[in-house]
């Protein structure tokens, strides 16, 4: 029993609704003006402060420079059955909430940053440290906040720790739907229980095969060690092509072999230093 | 919205944006649907759900063309001849919906024998007056205010219908006439092939006939097709001629008054159908009541309701809104006696609007300036020369949230401050979070909102700032005995609030407001409920008649209504005329008023309770059976049938040919662009022969086709960002942080543009720089004899103020407008553009001595809005 998303990018119209509204929510700082020139991206990745991120991918026609297919897709935290961060984190601060959740709670977390690399998705990233100067941190005690400051006071409450999509934990706790689900205008990203999100994805999936249309669900019935996503997707394009991985792996995966080559390892270490000694 | 006022009736959409989930076609042309209305896109999605066909026609592949199951490439600036060329397709194959043709538009009616086409004079009508070929005097009579060419006009008399004996239109059924306007149609657009299409659109001729097919295949009695546009249709110099082809073209294939069909006029903010509803324009009143004109000879009340006052149809009853009009005006100062002050009213000279009044403020004929929610500096075109026009005004009032291009107009690149001797002034804005009131929206839909919070540090609501200005000007002139002074007096201001904490806030209500609007007895002081209600004898006040019924009594505010449903949300919000959500609805019914079909089925006649039933509120009288005859030579509606849906009509019926209250034509023709990269293919004239241009040295053209400006470029908005109070939130600027470009990987190899570098796009009027953003969304397209023409595409909602950077495209548009609607084009130009960052902007005009006005050809100055010879 959890709550996720299903996003479904054949209904994206890549208006980024979902990003601004997460970021009006949980109060995260824009991260900079550049100019990047990828398409109508210029947020280009999920960050400990871009929780919704709208990835544009441009098609060209072979043979030609003409664009025929403009793929749209909102990326978020895949709150997947094994999370990599979770396991990674020291602290415990990484835990599964009561909606079946990943979540990272802010007063544990202490930005070790073990999580980070634990991701399978790169989705969870560290959040720049804010400190305020004298002056700012004077006028952060006055009752009027501004949108500004208000932005950057969320800074002041996470900075230096870890950031991802809380699956707007406080919302759920008040009954309502996630910010970027809210502000959809096309239902692309829908809110609710999983398995009601999966039956209707299925369904989704074959009226599209009906119309021609190569659906497939990303996160379902999945047989990787991440296992099933509680935010899944319906792409209509390999999952690279949206810069997902195909198989995702869990980093603990890699344990046994791990462990199996150091004690390896260990055991040729003590069987030269035995040698060694005998030989004295 | 002329266009789709003369062909239907009234100037707003005619359906609403959740109907368009019933079609079963939808072509998006002239719009960026889903990137500027991507809430009311979720209802183009659902259609597509259901099994839509969704049709993108634009320069640009766009979100919407990403969404859409066809995108077909155009040239900017050639929809009459894509349109056009549908329309003779549909005739030549005969597709059009013939029973709908015959019965509700005026395809049958004969036109005067005296009518010479486009096919007859290469391009222009007949009536045609070439004024300027005329030397002096009569030249400079026909002008407006700043002067400028478009001089010339069309006499409309052999436009005009034949009638019969009693006054009834002549009519062949059969629609085989030479005269009919469905055999003249024929004609016309004869020379619109698929050929032209290629030649002049460069869209590729498959992809035509896979519209045409579409759009054909989806109209009939069972199935419809929705059209949809915004100001990519709007925004040139023929434009409203856009609107019309799309209108013929609906009426030809059915589909207009039918669930699922219509024309779909999307309006770019949240209020500005609200704008012009209760009349921001300044040659109209609320509800489209035309200002009294000199030019019209105007001058009496009995004058004014002689020209205004329609013989039949809806518009008989234009006396009684009007003059409770007046009657809200005025109160009781209005009486029969003195023409319920009709002589209070200010007189048209002539054209009053944004550019002709820009160019006399250049010229120094314009002394204050209020610019209120709007950002001319950065949204309005030659943008330099409005801010050099705003150098030479003695006082200037900005009213805004956020300090932006035009309240600091002396802050721009080049300016120097100290030269300018503007007083300028700058009002704090409430933002609409920090005021309540209705807004009006694309769906032609009140809907009420509160206040959330209240406004930061000195801020007001417009509302406040208009209702204080009224009460200090009256106060100022109180003890005036001057009778110019009693038009200000006499004016009905009693708007106070009454929550004491706002009244002590000098917040009016706007309750008590939209009350006037709505109307009230004058005796009683009761509530109209609609607009039945209102009378011409002054018994009745109504301050915006199409708006009547929203406040039917004195509790009641039904824009406040929130009841939804899946469809027409009747008792959700309150939409003009009388809560109607789809227009001419009855012409979802057959002439016998049986629904077209079951699938279709929307508004129709219950033969057992004798009246009009459905989902919606029909639009036609409600017991009218349908099997009424017209009454020959009866006034208003008796002269209509029962059959007749388009009430507002002289005829009831569906305007395929217009014969009056256009200027530029009864039917569309093509002119290429002020400025184009082609001749115009179909007609020796060029250009529209009617627009607007003030060819003055500030404010240069390109000329009709230069080779130094090879490339066609078009203006647009995108999501992110939208105006100046955007680009003031960080999280909506970092996702379109810099002004740029966008062009194709083609004209970027050639120019040695790489993706991110900064390029220069010139053109008469000046450079700008932005970022090119490369991609194959642009594409070359081929015309006529292999010309290859490249298009660039331009966002329009940079400027110098809020988080984001770059350079605003007004800089290099010039001024010109089209003839009915006195707007701008800003959607289709040429230009050239090279690599590299433009030399930095030095002095400008302002260091010179302030020139004299220019002169007309004669040597009188030009006063502002006098028409020389009156």
């Amino acid at each position: 029993m959890a709550n996720g998303f299903f996003t479904d990018t054949t209904l994206c119209i890549g208006c980024k609704a979902c990003e601004v509204a997460c970021k009006q929510w949980n109060e995260l700082p824009s991260d900079g003006l550049a100019f990047t020139g990828m398409s109508y991206d210029n947020t280009l990745r999920l960050s400990g402060t871009t929780w919704r991120h709208v990835a544009f991918v441009e098609d060209r026609e072979v043979g030609t420079t003409i664009v025929n297919r403009w793929s749209m897709m909102s990326d978020v935290c895949k709150h997947c059955t094994h999370a990599g961060c979770m396991e990674a984190c020291p602290t415990g601060a990484i835990i599964r909430n009561e909606f079946g959740d990943v979540y990272i709670q802010p007063d544990v977390c202490n930005g070790c940053g073990y999580c980070v690399p634990s991701c399978p998705f790169g989705v969870v990233d560290l959040i720049e440290p804010f400190k305020p100067s004298a002056a700012k941190a004077a006028e952060y005690n006055t009752a009027t906040l501004d949108r500004e400051r208000l932005s950057e006071g969320a800074l002041q409450s996470h900075g230096g720790i870890a950031g991802k999509c809380t699956l707007c934990y406080d919302r759920q706790r008040l009954g309502f739907t996630p910010a970027c689900a809210k502000a959809c205008p096309t239902e692309s990203i829908q809110f609710g229980n999983v398995d009601d999100l999966k039956a209707r994805a299925r369904k989704r999936v074959e009226r599209l095969r009906e119309r021609g249309v190569d659906a497939q669900l990303y996160g379902v019935d999945e047989t990787t060690s991440v296992g099933d996503l509680n935010a899944f997707f319906l792409l209509t394009q390999p999952p690279e092509h949206y810069n997902l991985p195909a198989r995702p792996v869990l980093p603990s995966t890699h344990q046994p072999a791990g462990y199996a080559a150091a004690a390896l390892a260990a055991a040729a270490l003590a069987v030269a230093g035995l040698a060694i000694f005998r030989g004295r | 919205m002329p266009g789709l006022g003369t062909s239907f009736g009234r100037g707003g959409a005619t359906t609403f944006l959740q109907d368009l989930q019933n079609a079963d076609c939808i072509l998006i042309e002239g719009s960026n649907f889903a990137e500027a209305h991507p809430v009311g896109f979720r209802f183009v999605t659902k259609a597509k759900e259901r099994g839509a066909k969704i049709i993108h026609v634009d320069p640009r592949f766009t979100r919407t063309s990403a969404l859409a199951d066809l995108y077909v490439p155009l040239r900017s600036g050639t929809d009459i001849v894509f349109l056009g060329a549908i329309i003779n397709w549909v005739l030549q194959n005969e597709r059009d919906f013939r029973e709908y043709v015959v019965a509700y538009t005026n395809a049958s009616s004969l036109v005067s024998a005296d009518f010479r086409d486009t096919e007859d004079l290469d391009g222009l009508f007949s009536g045609w007056n070439d004024f300027a070929r005329d030397s002096g005097a009569s030249a400079m009579a026909q002008q407006g205010a700043g002067g400028g060419r478009g001089e010339s006009t069309y006499d409309t008399s052999t436009w005009q219908f034949e009638r019969n004996p009693d006054g009834t239109l002549r009519r062949d059924e059969t629609l085989t006439d030479p005269r009919c306007v469905y055999q003249i149609l024929k004609r016309h657009f004869s020379r619109y092939t698929p050929r032209m299409v290629e030649d002049v659109c460069g869209t590729p001729r498959e992809l035509f006939f896979e519209v045409c097919e579409s759009l054909a295949a989806n109209s009939c009695r069972e199935r419809t097709t929705a059209f949809a546009y915004a100001v990519g249709w709007t925004q040139h110099t023929v434009g409203v001629q856009y609107i019309r082809t799309a209108a013929i073209l609906q009426l030809l294939l059915g589909n207009v008054g039918r669930p699922g069909g219509g024309i779909m006029a999307l309006r770019g903010h949240a209020d500005i159908q609200g704008a012009t509803d209760i009349a921001t324009l300044y040659d109209l009143f609320p509800g489209y009541l035309p200002v009294p004109s000199i030019q019209r000879d105007e001058q009496t009340l009995a004058a004014y309701l002689k020209t205004n006052t329609k013989p039949t149809g809806w518009w008989n009853n234009f006396p009684k809104y009007f003059i409770s009009m007046l009657k809200a005006f005025f109160g009781d100062a209005a009486t029969a006696g003195n023409d319920y002050c009709f002589d209070y009213l200010p007189q048209l000279t002539g054209d009053h609007s944004t550019i002709p009044t820009t160019f006399a403020m250049k010229d120094g004929e314009v002394k204050g300036y209020f610019v209120i929610g709007q950002n001319p500096v950065t949204s309005g075109q030659n943008t330099e020369l409005i801010a050099a026009a705003m150098d030479r005004l003695e006082w200037f009032v900005n009213v805004d949230a956020y300090e932006n291009e035009t309240s600091s107009f002396w802050k721009r690149e080049g300016a120097q401050p100290g030269q300018i001797g503007t007083e300028c002034f700058f009002i704090p804005a409430a933002t609409i979070l920090e005021k309540e009131g209705t807004v009006t929206n694309t769906n032609r839909m009140l809907q009420f909102h509160e206040k959330a919070v209240e406004p930061a540090g000195e801020a007001v609501s417009d509302a406040w700032l208009f209702y204080q200005l009224g009460k200090k000007l009256k106060a100022l002139y109180a003890n005036s005995t001057d009778p110019k002074d009693r038009p200000l007096l006499d004016l009905t201001w009693d708007y106070e609030n009454d929550d004491e904490r706002e009244r002590l806030r000098g917040e009016p209500s706007v309750f008590k407001i939209m009350q006037e609007i709505n109307g009230f007895q004058v005796a009683t002081g009761a509530q109209l409920t609609g607009f039945a209600e209102c009378k011409d004898d002054g018994s009745t006040a109504c301050g915006g008649w199409i708006y009547s019924g929203v406040c039917p009594d004195k509790q009641t505010h039904r824009a406040r209504n929130r009841r939804g449903d899946e469809y027409t949300s009747l008792d959700w919000g309150f939409a003009w005329p009388a809560n109607r959500r789809m227009l001419y609805n009855r012409a979802s019914a057959d002439p016998a008023g049986r629904p077209w079909s079951e699938r279709k089925k929307y508004v129709w006649w219950d033969e057992s309770a004798q009246k009009w039933t459905g989902v919606d509120v029909p639009d036609f009288p409600a017991n009218k059976a349908p099997s009424t005859p017209a009454k020959p030579g009866a006034a208003g509606m008796d002269a209509h049938s029962g059959a007749d849906p388009f009430i507002m009509q002289l005829d009831g019926r569906g305007q395929i040919f217009v014969a009056s209250g256009l200027k530029d034509g009864p039917l569309p023709a093509h002119y290429e662009p002020l400025a184009s990269v082609i001749q115009n293919q179909l007609y020796k004239q060029q250009n529209n022969p009617t627009l607007r241009e003030w060819d003055r040295s500030d404010n240069p053209y390109n000329g009709q086709v230069n080779p130094r400006y090879p490339y066609v470029l078009t203006t647009y908005r995108i999501t992110e960002l939208s105006g100046v109070y955007t680009r003031y939130i960080p999280w909506l600027a970092e996702l379109q942080p810099e002004a740029f470009c966008e062009i194709d990987p083609e004209l970027a190899v050639e120019k040695g543009l790489k993706n991110g570098d900064y390029a220069t796009i010139s053109t008469a009027v000046g450079e700008i720089e932005v970022r090119a953003l490369v991609s194959g969304r642009m594409r070359p397209l081929r015309i006529a004899k292999g010309q290859r023409v490249h298009q660039i595409g331009l966002p329009y909602i940079f400027g110098n103020f809020g988080y984001t950077s770059g350079d605003t495209s007004g800089d290099v548009i010039p001024l010109a407008m089209d003839p009915n609607v006195s707007i701008h084009e800003a959607k289709t130009l040429t230009c050239d553009i090279r690599a590299g960052r433009r030399a930095p902007r030095g002095r400008v005009a302002q260091d010179d001595a302030v020139p004299e006005p220019e002169r007309s050809r004669d040597g009188q100055p030009l006063i502002h809005g006098r028409e020389a010879g009156v």
